[in-house]
């Protein structure tokens, strides 16, 4: 575990001192205090759009940071030539993928974290509350849901070889899953065979990743979601997270490093 | 004597991507045995099968055939390279991180203790004067203490088998002799050294035994005196020989 650590850290260390985490944040900040500072027909309601429009930022800003963090990891070391002096320490590869992982899930967290902070300054301010349990929610299953993408970016940024096409393609799949994904089989009901199944198979096999989008929940005050039903989710995060990480170790496993 | 190191008929088959050349044998059944304190210099053209050695030593590449060995651990085991040190051709460390940031994350993978590696890594910059620079981003550096910085992570875990790869390759004078004597220090301290290199005299002056690789087979083997007394002539021209150069007269 010290080794997996040990990469996981120099993930951290790099993500802050980079300046793709700030830049985004400081435009999240600037939009959010733009569109808040806007008054229009004295409407009480406008709240709700500014959280609205903060929380699509910060969800856009978390997938950036994600994706982009998780993509440059593995190539970078091998274009960099760094993962020869670390491979040849005692060091196995798939201690490897998944300190990459590790360090690219917290460092993630700790950004969505600021992120969450900001939106929850600027929603108490305006609105006098503070519903810490939603909050707290929300934060929680959209770290999930940046895990399993982080997961799926590794194994594209093992088997893919640029990192640009990786991006490109895992952005395209998360969005895709995220708009199309939860429709596929309303989609499939009105489709012939064979065509109709392999949908059904598609919307069955794909993680559903809307299950962790709980912006509903702290921009129109509902109530908390059951524990119990965060802890289900949570787990459903973990086993898709889990079995791209074990995909990345398999592809990796097998890659020469010359 | 003890093997730290011996391959056993080692064979590596690189495949092309052109259809009709197949595969090429990088390494054609090649048996070393280096022993414990010894020196032992890897020599070879460019393309001989020198990378492609310390490559599956490293772990980096699976072997075809035949088998290597690190203290007597299979080399796909990562806990065979517990006991060594690495130090590249090139530096290739990241640069975002201080010297003895790097440090403390190699030592972090061999497990060493805390307090140990506060101490090694004070030892280690104080040995290769980076002292002044332990703060600063290694992108900051020059490529000497890039090199420097290199040496330093080889040697954090005080290992008994040091694997240079052309340690003294793009270094001024002043650089290569500080790797020499850090060379001979480990000698004398009873380490093994196993390093390939183009700088045949450096080779004649610190090595206990040298190996002259050709085309991926092992053509010559043995202590450098031998060799010289042998040949009836100079580690230079031996190397010739070997590899089949004559000189347009």
């Amino acid at each position: 575990m010290n080794k997996i650590l040990a990469v996981s850290g120099v993930v951290i260390r790099e993500l802050y001192r980079r300046k793709d985490f700030y830049v985004l944040f400081i435009l999240t900040v600037l939009i959010t205090l733009l569109a808040g500072s806007a008054n229009f027909f004295n409407d009480h309601s406008i709240v709700r759009y500014l959280k609205e429009i903060c929380l699509m930022l910060i969800w856009i800003s978390a997938l950036v940071v994600a994706i982009t963090t998780a993509a440059r990891q593995i190539p970078f070391e091998r274009e960099n030539r760094t993962i020869f002096p670390l491979l040849a320490k005692p060091i196995s590869r798939w201690q490897v993928i998944t300190g990459k992982f590790l360090g690219c899930w917290l460092a993630s967290g700790a950004a969505l974290l600021v992120f969450y902070i900001f939106f929850a300054i600027v929603s108490g301010t305006r609105e006098h509350s503070f519903p810490i349990g939603n909050y707290f929610q929300a934060f929680w299953m959209h770290w999930q849901m940046l895990g399993i993408v982080i997961a799926l970016t590794l194994l594209g940024s093992v088997a893919l070889t640029t990192p640009a096409a990786n991006v490109t393609i895992v952005f395209i799949v998360t969005l895709g899953i995220l708009f199309v994904g939860p429709y596929l089989h309303k989609v499939a009901i009105r489709m012939t065979e064979p065509s109709a199944s392999l949908l059904t198979g598609i919307y069955f096999a794909i993680p559903h990743l809307e299950f962790f989008d709980l912006r509903g929940l702290i921009i129109h005050d509902w109530p908390m979601v059951a524990w119990l039903d965060i802890g289900a989710a949570t787990l459903y995060g973990w086993v898709y997270s889990a079995f791209f990480i074990i995909a990345a170790c398999l592809v990796f496993r097998r890659k020469a490093l010359n | 004597m003890n093997a730290i190191l011996r391959t056993d008929n080692l064979r590596v088959e690189y495949r092309t991507r052109e259809l009709k050349q197949g595969a090429k044998l990088a390494l054609k059944g090649l048996n070393l045995t280096i022993n414990a304190g010894e020196v032992f210099g890897f020599l070879g053209p460019n393309g001989a099968g020198k990378t492609t050695t310390m490559n599956v030593l490293l772990g980096y590449v699976n072997p075809t055939g035949g088998a290597a060995y690190l203290f007597d651990v299979d080399v796909r085991e990562p806990i065979a390279r517990q006991r060594i040190g690495y130090l590249p051709e090139l530096t290739y460390y990241y640069k975002f991180l201080t010297a003895e940031e790097l440090l403390r994350f190699y030592a972090k993978i061999f497990e060493i203790p805390k307090a140990e590696t506060e101490k090694r890594i004070d030892q280690l910059l104080k040995l290769v004067e980076l002292e002044h620079a332990r703060k600063r981003p290694i992108r900051t550096y020059s490529k000497g203490m890039q090199q420097r910085a290199g040496l330093a992570q080889a040697l954090i875990n005080n290992p008994d088998l040091l694997l240079l790869d052309e340690p003294t390759s793009g270094l001024d004078p002043l650089g290569r002799m500080k790797v020499r004597e850090i060379i001979q220090r480990l000698k004398n301290e009873g380490k093994t050294v196993f390093f390939s290199s183009h700088e045949l005299g450096e080779v004649e002056t610190v090595c206990d035994r040298v190996a002259i690789l050709h085309q991926g087979e092992l053509k010559v083997e043995g202590r450098v005196d031998d060799l010289v007394k042998q040949y009836q002539c100079n580690l230079e021209q031996i190397f010739l020989k070997v590899v089949g150069y004559n000189a347009q007269s």
